[in-house]
């Protein structure tokens, strides 16, 4: 079998099988492209996810773009991405004309007032254990609870809120690695 | 002019989605809810509940979710294509940049300093789905169902990291017998 071919396959079965997001998938991936078909050097692998995660967008999207990429070049990374998508959306249209077709009947209704309430929580929950990890103290506390004023109360685009925390972050980064050049000049 | 603004709306989320999906989902909420009007709450919180126990990107699901009620079938694919296509010119791009700048220490603490304000956005996106038409019996009868579930589900997930899936299940079981 050709080596896009091979990819679309992979990813296609990653896109159909894996529940509860990227990280989830994460392992499939490296089990698939690492230790199967030996693609990637497990190291590189690795460095290469610290990367790709790192940047915006879709991250089973990014991460099928680089395995295809570094393993069959262009035709690689489009098929990498398609099997990686089409599960996706196959599934989900097939839900969401079932769904618009009886989502008025009683019983559908009684389901989801009781669904609806646990979703706000499966949001609410992820973002607090979020906070949690990225070590946010009583003074930085002013970020999280200021993105959450503008959003929430003054119904400022969550779109201006990131590019104004890129702008703050990326200054402050700048900031501490300059400071830390000059303690090294100074020695 | 809709296939357009799909477009527009998913290129900028696919840009500024840093953070997985949860920081897409109140971006979209943003864009689908507040701004176009294209669903109600009760509509966005449906879909989320689909997205989640389905297989495969939670954001990816989403995309075509909002695209198919928006604009049927070739909505759908656009959408998801959107969301896709700048992570095609950055990964392309910048892998090639980046390859052997791994300890570019400024990138990843850029990063550091982005999350706290992305999990406001996530949390903000809960609070603004807790409203009546989310939870139909808060203030009206004795019992609060809905806040009891809502609670309860928090607990479970923040505090026992409970499979998701499970939750919304037994949610809508509690919803089918109270409701």
């Amino acid at each position: 079998m050709k080596k896009p071919l091979q990819l679309f396959w992979s990813f296609f079965k990653i896109g159909a099988f894996t529940l509860g997001g990227g990280y989830a998938m994460l392992s499939m991936v490296e089990k698939a492209v690492v230790d199967q078909k030996k693609w990637i050097p497990s190291d590189e692998f690795w460095d290469m996810i610290a990367i790709v995660q790192s940047l915006p967008g879709v991250f089973a999207v990014n991460t099928a773009l680089y395995v295809g990429h570094r393993v069959a070049g262009k035709k690689g990374a489009f098929a990498a991405m398609l099997g990686a998508i089409i599960p996706s959306i196959t599934i989900i249209l097939l839900l969401a004309t079932v769904f618009r077709e009886y989502r008025d009947q009683p019983v559908v209704e009684r389901i989801f007032k009781g669904i609806r309430p646990c979703v706000v929580a499966l949001i609410l929950a992820p973002s607090l254990r979020m906070i949690k990890s990225a070590k946010v103290t009583w003074k930085t506390a002013i970020i999280p609870v200021a993105a959450v004023f503008l959003i929430w109360w003054c119904k400022v685009s969550p779109a201006y809120v990131i590019l104004a925390a890129i702008a703050g972050s990326l200054a402050y980064a700048l900031y501490i690695s300059n400071k830390t050049k000059g303690k090294e000049a100074e020695k | 002019m809709i296939y357009l603004q799909l477009l527009w709306v998913f290129v900028k989320i696919g840009v500024l989605g840093f953070g997985g999906g949860y920081a897409m989902l109140s971006l979209i909420q943003h864009e689908v809810v507040d701004h176009y009007a294209w669903m109600s709450t009760t509509d966005f919180a449906d879909m989320v509940a689909i997205s989640q126990m389905t297989p495969g990107p939670i954001s990816i699901n989403l995309a075509t979710y909002v695209g198919y009620t928006t604009a049927g079938f070739g909505g759908s694919l656009l959408a998801s294509f959107a969301l896709c296509l700048p992570s095609i010119i950055m990964v392309y791009f910048i892998i090639k940049l980046f390859m052997n700048k791994r300890n570019s220490s400024l990138l990843d603490d850029t990063l550091k300093g982005l999350k706290p304000a992305i999990a406001g956005l996530i949390f903000a996106a809960g609070l603004s789905m807790m409203n009546m038409q989310n939870f139909v019996d808060f203030g009206r009868g004795q019992y609060n169902i809905s806040v009891i579930i809502c609670v309860l589900a928090f607990v479970a997930s923040y505090f026992f990291k409970a499979n998701p899936i499970l939750l919304i299940v037994l949610s809508g079981v509690v919803g089918f017998f109270a409701y």
